[in-house]
């Protein structure tokens, strides 16, 4: 594993200067590991970041860096569904279809999305603007129907406000999700923040929406506190808890543990202590204006006015082409 | 009544809640001061005692897991945090790592100090950049405060701790396949044993814990076993994070002692969609098998969700009303076991696509008179038989709903097609698209890897 610039006999066709910043960042991706091969991931990340998907020459350069054939390297890359084979639009949009957000309304956003950019699944519109994706769970169920544009959250959506979202992406227009940065950046940026370069942004954006926050809030009003985080107020009811913010026990850990539990044996003992009911029925109003998102917790908005009300229809269906493969073609 | 009880939540209302700042104020890494006056051992001990359990789905002690390690040889040990949540309706790590970082990265420092591993990784799935862009600051920023690194607070423990980005696989959030996968290969699950205790990442002696696990031991340093064991049941002690999504007025989390009932949760939450009913939901993820109305009451620990005939899982409550139809549900989650499933055994690829194929037909009105049976056919041939748990976890689903809802199977095969409007339980109105096969439209969905 060398950290020197690749010399010329590299079979990855990349130009000196973008081979020499490649291999430059190909080393510190490896010097975080204590085996270089745990950098093939962040490597292809960064391959991406270049190239907009895993190119033939991405492929090379990896096996080059890691002493692997181009057949690893490309088994590796083909079991993760990130790394594109062909190249991506300038925005992933990722309309999860799971159980929750398609029940919830995710089903007919894709359909939405689908009939409105001319494209299915894993499709890229013409002008290289948008790859259109189903995806699984991401992780923010409470904030369903969700959309993700280049693995950024856009939460509570509606077919409108998704078709409305792609539009602005490809006027080119910055667009914030609900929770993250304050504007989505492209597929290429985005990938190389993936390949654990920050690009500074990780303080922009709000700490969490109303979901996140609707057990703390409900909490704080039974204790009385409307404390945004102030340490003296304890945010637990119950005295015989210590919240973090309290001064630590001089305890001596060690001595009479709780019986350790066996997995298996079935009990069906309660909850531990009965106490009062101290249900705050208030919960306050998202303050984060979200882009698109709903303001408020989807299930207690009303439904949207109906009605058909797609603007305009994308140009045209028809295949992606964002841009031309740039040499050979993608090696799978 | 149980109340809620913010641990982990309790920062993140604070403004800028993710800066190192804002941890310390609230009092952030006291667990770990104290703990680098402790013996590594006895810190081990502390949380056997408290008996914390793997918040990740498994349930398994976490002190106990930390205790398989070998004795030290004087070779490398590794901690690895498994960030990849993925399990649908899990949702519980992700807002904690964007609201607040410091306290996972608190927890890596103890549980490094105490098992002896001087390079902590934590895995993050790809899929959620923000997150990781918070990760990685809050690296830098206890690195520059002296909470990682060479010498940690003056004692002479070393810690780096790498954050790394998955790419897309639900297998990855499986221990092993997580470690194959952290080692640059394709993320498929291993044969255990060795456990990852024993041969983890590169062979070495490795603890693999999830986020919330982790993040729950500062607090257990700092206020000692006793606390966090006052917490919860017997058997399943402590603060858990509760995800509550669907049809419910207030989804969102709500962290609370174990031990606590989806009844009292809805109350919490406003209740179940308004003018509805609840007609099932998921005690712990799409992998444990479905509850209805009757287990409102199950208190949801270990033990007893388990006695019910479930798994506690990741608290990742789903709720679904009268409006969903169960096998459109069921068919969707196969659809994702069978793009996730890695390939690598013959039971959990094979039996996944044949039911995908099989909950396609019934859902779109297709389907034949044995098809009900092909499918429980089909489980039995996957459950314990598959390498890891995502084949069992695929049958879940499956089997529980035709347990329960065997009549609405039913109706799609005499009825020729979903006797539900999709529509009605979305949140918004709309006009499907394609009426008899609305979950269909658009092509097969997504493919295999």
């Amino acid at each position: 594993m060398t950290a020197e610039p690749t010399s010329a006999r590299s079979q990855a066709r990349y130009d000196a200067e973008t081979l020499a910043s490649l291999t430059a960042d190909a080393a510190q991706i490896m010097a975080r590991y204590p085996d270089p091969r745990s950098g093939l991931l962040p490597m292809l990340h960064l391959v991406q970041s270049v190239d907009g998907y895993v190119s033939r020459d991405g492929i090379m350069f990896c096996a080059e860096q890691l002493g692997m054939t181009a057949a690893e390297v490309s088994a590796v890359a083909t079991f993760y569904t990130q790394y594109k084979r062909h190249p991506n639009g300038t925005y992933t949009v990722g309309v999860c279809t799971n159980t929750l957000c398609a029940v919830m309304g995710g089903d007919a956003i894709f359909e939405e999305l689908s009939e409105h950019l001319g494209v299915g699944h894993d499709e890229t519109t013409e002008d290289g603007a948008i790859t259109l994706e189903r995806v699984e769970c991401n992780a923010a169920c409470d904030y369903a129907p969700v959309v993700m544009v280049n693995w950024e959250f856009f939460d509570n959506q509606t077919p409108e406000s998704a078709a409305a979202l792609t539009d602005r992406l490809r006027l080119g227009e910055d667009v914030a999700p609900t929770r993250g940065a304050s504007s989505v950046c492209s597929f290429k940026r985005m990938s190389r923040v993936l390949a654990g370069f920050p690009d500074g942004r990780a303080d922009e954006g709000e700490t969490a929406g109303a979901p996140t926050l609707a057990g703390l809030r409900l909490a704080r009003a039974a204790s009385g506190s409307v404390g945004e985080g102030d340490p003296s107020s304890p945010g637990a009811p119950s005295a015989s808890v210590v919240p973090p913010s309290a001064p630590a026990r001089p305890g001596q850990p060690g001595d009479e543990g709780s019986p350790s539990p066996t997995s298996g044996a079935a009990s069906a003992s309660g909850p531990a202590a009965g106490r009062a009911p101290g249900t705050g029925e208030e919960q306050q109003e998202a303050e984060v204006p979200p882009e698109t998102g709903a303001e408020r917790s989807s299930a207690e908005r009303k439904p949207a006015a109906t009605g058909d009300e797609s603007p305009g229809r994308s140009p045209s269906g028809g295949k992606a082409d964002p841009e031309p493969e740039r040499k050979g073609r993608d090696d799978d | 009544m149980t109340d809620l009880l913010p641990v982990l939540t309790d920062t993140w209302d604070a403004e800028r809640s993710w800066k190192l700042a804002t941890y310390e104020e609230a009092g952030g890494y006291a667990g770990l001061r104290k703990a680098l006056t402790m013996e590594p051992g006895d810190l081990v001990q502390a949380v056997k005692d408290s008996g914390l359990r793997g918040r990740g789905g498994a349930g398994f002690p976490t002190g106990m897991k930390w205790g398989f390690l070998p004795p030290p040889d004087g070779g490398p040990r590794y901690l690895v945090v498994n960030a990849d949540e993925s399990e649908p309706g899990t949702c519980k790590d992700i807002p904690l790592m964007l609201a607040s970082p410091q306290h996972l990265i608190e927890g890596v420092a103890i549980t490094s100090y105490a098992i002896g591993c001087d390079h902590a990784f934590i895995y993050v799935r790809g899929e959620v950049l923000h997150v990781y862009r918070r990760l990685l600051a809050a690296v830098t920023e206890a690195r520059d405060a002296g909470y990682l690194g060479t010498d940690v607070l003056g004692s002479g423990f070393d810690l780096e701790v790498t954050v790394h980005a998955g790419a897309g696989a639900y297998i990855c959030g499986e221990e092993t396949a997580l470690l194959d996968s952290l080692e640059g290969k394709r993320g498929q699950p291993r044969l255990k044993p060795p456990f990852p205790a024993v041969a983890g990442l590169y062979a070495r002696p490795t603890v693999v814990n999830n986020v919330e696990s982790i993040a729950s031991v500062p607090g257990i340093v700092a206020h000692g076993p006793d606390w966090f064991s006052a917490m919860g049941t017997e058997k399943s002690s402590g603060h858990g994070l509760f995800s509550l999504s669907g049809h419910v007025t207030r989804p969102g989390q709500y962290e609370a002692p174990l031990g606590i009932t989806l009844r009292e949760l809805l109350d919490l939450a406003g209740g179940v969609r308004a003018g509805h009913e609840l007609k099932f939901w998921t005690p712990g993820g799409s992998s444990t098998p479905i509850f209805t109305a009757d287990q409102l009451d199950t208190p949801l620990d270990y033990e007893s969700v388990g006695a019910a005939g479930s798994m506690l899982g990741t608290r990742a409550l789903q709720i679904f009303d009268d409006t969903t139809c169960v096998v459109r549900a069921v068919s969707r989650w196969t659809d994702f076991y069978a793009h996730e499933s890695c390939g690598k055994c013959t039971p959990c690829r094979e039996g996944t696509y044949w039911l995908k194929q099989v909950l396609h037909r019934i859902e779109a009105g297709d389907g034949e008179e044995r098809d009900v049976d092909l499918l429980l056919d089909l489980c039995d041939n996957i459950l314990g038989r598959a390498f890891c748990a995502l084949g069992d976890g695929a049958t879940s689903p499956v089997t529980s709903s035709v347990e329960l809802f065997r009549d609405e199977y039913q109706a799609h095969i005499d009825g020729g097609g979903c006797p539900f409007d999709p529509s009605a339980s979305a949140l918004f109105e709309y006009t499907p698209r394609n009426r008899r096969t609305p979950a269909l439209a658009g092509g097969a969905g997504v493919g295999g890897h």
